[in-house]
This record gives structure tokens, sequence and C-alpha cells, in this order.
């Protein structure tokens, strides 16, 4: 692995999604690089979210393409792509509420043992799997609390949660939208602390707010306005950019971006 | 399962053993019981456990009952050979609605399988074989496996609650297997299921499938205790019935239907000298459970000992 990194894991070509007349993504070309953590930040309803529905399939591209380890995938299913090694997590906090913990865990990694059909089967063909869903777990500080349901835990923890699930599922490339989102100070430094972690042999494409994270952790900023890209590279490059400065409020400091 | 769910368990199950050497209950009715208990317990394993409501539920229930009744009567088919025949008719015709319905949601989907089953009824009524308005009647109990003879209400009794109870493990099983988690995952948290690399509609099919054949076991079981399929058992009256019976026992729990089913059944029962009355007091009974217990019957109780148990481990946690 380490020999490709920085070679292209994901590119898109003129990526468009339109809903009825209006374009939420606009011709948008993105290359993210093997082995690095890359940000798309932008305003409210810059097409982020709509973005990742793009590349996960969520969403048929109204034109352009898609390449995923140089394979085009365009014409893909949701499902499918996740098999190939992306996975994403959602915007709205995305846990299965009543099943347990370690359930929520183990349902991602169950997925390999090409079994799932199998409705004769006692569940305790799962148990086996029980050993790597609490090393997920234990990777984001929830070991724990592996046999509470999931709806009992603090929202900070649901988060960590959904990263132990996508984890599990050993992606190549993790999509993850907003993960710091309405959560406190100290929530939001021990997931951008996980998120840094669970980067090693891997790429991390995520959507984020809070430009204190993407500062800290982010190799490569793509910055979306009005479906567009007007903007990409490191925090340095991004941040000088007089247009990026203008679609923060006007302001002429990258200070106020953090205020989205 | 705990030891009290156990025993509670064996203790339905010695219950229902001993129902032909009493006087108390009607041991027809108790076999009319089990029929709706599989049927409600079938249809629950889609309503709670894979959180896709079906309004066409007769179409399997009652088609299936038809094809049984023709079997044994037309073809003098035995009783195992016709409930097969009924069961395999309710799989096809189960994937085939399955397939037409399942990439639609909620309400759609509700409506496609509401429309498809009145096609089932429309046949019903019209096709030579089913006997119109009259249904078909007198079916015939024939020999189980050609030896057993199935004329006596105790020997049918007893074949009845096997397959009931076979019903039952297979929901059981399907409910806690790998297939099951995944059902259940779907239900929590659909794009999510699908982004961890579930096609969900392969597994909403497979779902769909198997809740028709065992809705299907059921009506088949229910046209050879009654001798009889009717236009009743197909018409959209009966796919309400069982989402009725559903809720109000408590979706998505294993003894839910069963107690839904029973209080249906009973009340129906109870309620017959009254005639087109019964209707208005089944619905109202409805409404006032639907706003009382919103979880059903078995849902608030569960919950009621969840509640308990909680304040129990707190106070522990206190003392500790
Ligand atoms: N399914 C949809 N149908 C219609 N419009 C949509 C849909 N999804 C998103 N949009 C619109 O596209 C724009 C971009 O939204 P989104 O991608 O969610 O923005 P972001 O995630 O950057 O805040 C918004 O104006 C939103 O209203
Ligand atoms: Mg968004």
């Amino acid at each position: 692995m380490s020999e490709a990194a920085g070679e292209p894991i994901l590119q898109t070509e003129g990526l468009t999604k339109e809903f009825m007349g209006f374009v939420a993504v606009n011709d948008v070309g993105l290359t993210v690089k093997r082995g690095t953590i890359h940000a798309l930040i932008g305003p409210n309803g810059a097409g982020k979210t709509t973005c990742f529905n793009l590349l996960t399939k969520f969403h048929k591209p109204t034109s352009g393409r898609i390449v995923f380890k140089g394979a085009d995938i365009t014409d893909k299913t949701p499902s499918q792509i996740a098999l190939i090694g992306m996975v994403r997590s959602f915007q709205i906090s995305s846990v299965f509420p009543h099943l347990t913990v370690l359930e929520n865990v183990r349902v991602g990694l169950q997925q390999r043992l090409g079994i799932s059909m199998h409705f004769w089967k006692s569940e305790k063909t799962l148990d086996r799997l029980n050993d790597e869903a609490m090393h997920c777990l234990g990777q984001v500080g929830l070991a724990e609390f592996a046999d509470r349901t999931a709806v009992s835990l603090p929202y900070g923890r649901k988060r960590a949660l959904e990263i132990a699930t996508t984890l599990g599922m050993n992606p190549e490339l993790m999509l993850l939208d907003e993960p710091t989102q309405g959560m406190g100070h100290e929530d939001v430094d021990r997931v951008t602390q996980l998120i840094k972690k669970v980067s090693a042999g891997r790429t991390v494409l995520m959507v984020e707010h809070n430009m204190k994270v993407v500062a800290s952790i982010a190799d490569t900023i793509t910055v979306l306005q009005r479906g567009s890209v007007i903007a990409s590279g490191t925090y340095a490059e991004v941040s000088a950019n007089p247009q990026v400065m203008d679609a923060y409020l006007g302001t002429t400091t990258t200070e106020g971006l953090g205020a989205h | 399962m705990s030891p009290r769910t156990k025993a509670l368990y064996l203790v339905l199950l010695a219950l229902l053993l001993i129902v032909p050497f009493q006087n108390m209950v009607y041991i027809v009715f108790v076999m009319k019981l089990l029929c709706f208990a599989l049927f409600a317990s079938a249809f629950n394993l889609l309503l709670g456990y894979t959180g896709l409501l079906s309004f066409g539920h007769a179409a399997f229930f009652g088609g299936a009952a038809y094809v049984t009744a023709h079997a044994c009567k037309a073809w003098g088919w035995t009783p195992e050979m016709g409930i097969l025949a009924g069961m395999a008719y309710a799989a096809i015709t189960g994937w085939a609605f399955g397939s037409l319905a399942i990439r639609r949601q909620g309400i759609y989907f509700a409506m496609i399988t509401l429309a498809l089953s009145q096609l089932i009824f429309f046949l019903a009524l019209q096709l030579k074989f089913t006997g119109g308005e009259d249904g078909i009647q007198g079916v015939p109990r024939g020999k189980l496996f050609g030896l057993i003879d199935l004329s006596s209400d105790t020997a049918l009794y007893y074949f009845v609650l096997a397959l009931a109870l076979f019903g039952f493990l297979a929901i059981q099983r399907a409910i806690h297997s790998p297939f099951g988690q995944v059902l259940k995952s779907i239900r929590e948290n659909e794009p999510r299921a699908i982004s961890l690399g579930y096609d969900v509609a392969k597994f909403k099919l497979l779902a769909f499938v198997i809740s028709a054949t065992l809705a299907g076991m059921a009506g088949s079981a229910k046209s050879l205790v009654f001798q009889l399929a009717t236009l009743t058992d197909v018409h959209w009256h009966m796919s309400g019935e069982v989402v009725l019976m559903t809720i109000l026992g408590g979706i998505g729990t294993i003894l839910g239907p069963v107690v839904g089913a029973g209080v249906v059944i009973g009340l129906q029962n109870y309620l017959a000298g009254i005639g087109s009355f019964s209707t208005i007091v089944l619905g109202a009974i409805f409404v006032v459970c639907v706003l009382a217990f919103r979880r059903g019957i078995v849902g608030e109780w569960l919950a009621l000992l969840e509640r308990r148990r909680a304040a129990k481990a707190e106070a522990g946690y206190r003392e500790s």
C-alpha cells in the first residue's frame, strides 16, 4: 500500500447533479489521493452531501464519471460500492438504534462471511465475529458499552459507534459526512483524534464545518460553493484564496470559516 | 431465553397438548386460533422484523386455502400434499407480489400489495374451480400420509398443532439467524444497511416469500379444519384483520401476534351474537388499545419488565 500512496484512489470528471432544473452539483472534478485525509468544505447547501450521495451511488449523476481504484464505477449500485472498499457514514447519526452496540458492528462484519441470506442458521454462527467486533469497539473506546442498545448511547458515542461500524468493513476509502456536527468541544477533539488514528493505512474523505478540525488533520481541502469547486489544495493554499474568503461571508481572514 | 420465558413456553405447550382431553374449550376453536396465530406470526416477520406493511396477505392465506381445498377435493390429494401445494402457491405468488412491491416504500408498498391481492380475490370470484360465492365446500380431511385418518378432531388437532409449532419455530429461527440480523438492520436504518453493502431488495424479497409461504400454510390448515375455502379468506378484510392482530398483540414481539390473534378471534366468537355490531365493537377496542398501549399488549408487558429491571439495576448500582 505504501508505494501506492499519493496515487489517486478516487477521481471524478464533470460530475453534475440536477434536481428538477436546480443544479446542486456542477461539473465537479475531484481527485482524492490514496493515504490522505481529504476535506470537503463549503457553506450550507453547497452540495457536499449531494456529492457524497453521488460518489456512493445513492443518487445517479445527471452527467459525469466516477473512477475508483482505476475502474469506472458510475453505473454501480450503492451496496456494490461498499463491497469494493468505499464505505460512507451519514450526516444524520446513523446507527441501528435497537440493536446492541456489539450487534451494530457485527452486522457490518457479517457481510464477508457470505451467510447473510441463511435464514435457517442460528445467529450463534455470528459469535465467531465477536472478538473482531470488540476490537473495533475498543479502537473507538466503546468496548465497555458493547451490551447496551445503541439508542441508549449519548450523541458523541453514537457517532463513534458509526465509525467503528465503518471501520469493521475495513474500507480503503472512508467517507464521513460531518462527523463532528452538533458535538461539544471534548467530543469534537476526541472524534478528530479518532479519525486521525483510524486513517492510518486508508484514505478518508470528509465533509467538515469545523475549521479547527480541518486545519489540524486534513492533508488536502476542496472548497465547494453553489455546487462548484472554487479551490483545492492545502489549508495554507486554500485559506489564502480570495474567492474562498469571499465565499465565507466576505471575510478577509479565514477565521470566519468556522462560523458555518 | 430466560428461564422464566422458557417455563412460560413449556406451560403453553403443555396446555396445548392436553386440549383434546377437556371440555371447557371447543377443540375446533383452538385449531382456528392456531391457524390465525400462525398467520399473524408470519405477517409479523414482515411488519415487525423487516418494517414492511403488507396489506395483501389475504392473497396468500386465502389463496392457499383454495389450492389445498381444490387439491384435496378434486384431485384426491393427501392432506400433507394438499398443504404443500398451498404453500407452493403462496411462495410463488409471494415472490411475484414481492418483486413488484418491494421497490416502493411505506404506503405505496401497502397499496401495491392491496391491489395485487384484489386480483386474487377477483380470480377466486370468477374462476370456475373456486365455486364463486359458495367457495369450495365439503373438503375431505383425508388420511395423513395415506395412513392416519384426520376426520376425527383429535387427530386433526395434533396435525394442526404440529404445523403451527413448525411454523413458529421456523419464524423464530429466521428472526434469530444471520438473515434475521440483516432484516432487523434494514428495519432500523435502511440507508445504513445499504451503505454496509447489503442489497436490501434481495433481503426484503426473501422475507416476503417466507412470510407469504407460512401465511399460506396457515390458510391451507384452516381449509382442512373447516373443510371450506371461501371468499372471506381472500377478502381484504382478512388482510386488515391480520394487521389488527399483530398491532394489537405487539409488533416485533414473538408472542404478540399469537396474543393478538387470540384476542381478535376470541372477541369475534364472543360477539358473534350481536351480528354486524361486532365489527364496530372490535374497531372501538382497537382504537382504545392503540391509544392506550401503543406497543401492543405483549409489547407493553415487555416494556414494563424492562423498566423494572432497569430500576433494579439502578438501585443495585447505587448500593454498591
Ligand atoms: N433530493 C433532493 N431533491 C432536491 N433538492 C435537493 C436534494 N438533495 C439536496 N438538494 C438541494 O441541493 C442543494 C445542496 O444540498 P446538500 O448537498 O445537502 O448541501 P450541503 O451538504 O453542502 O449542505 C441544496 O440546495 C438542497 O436543497
Ligand atoms: Mg450536508
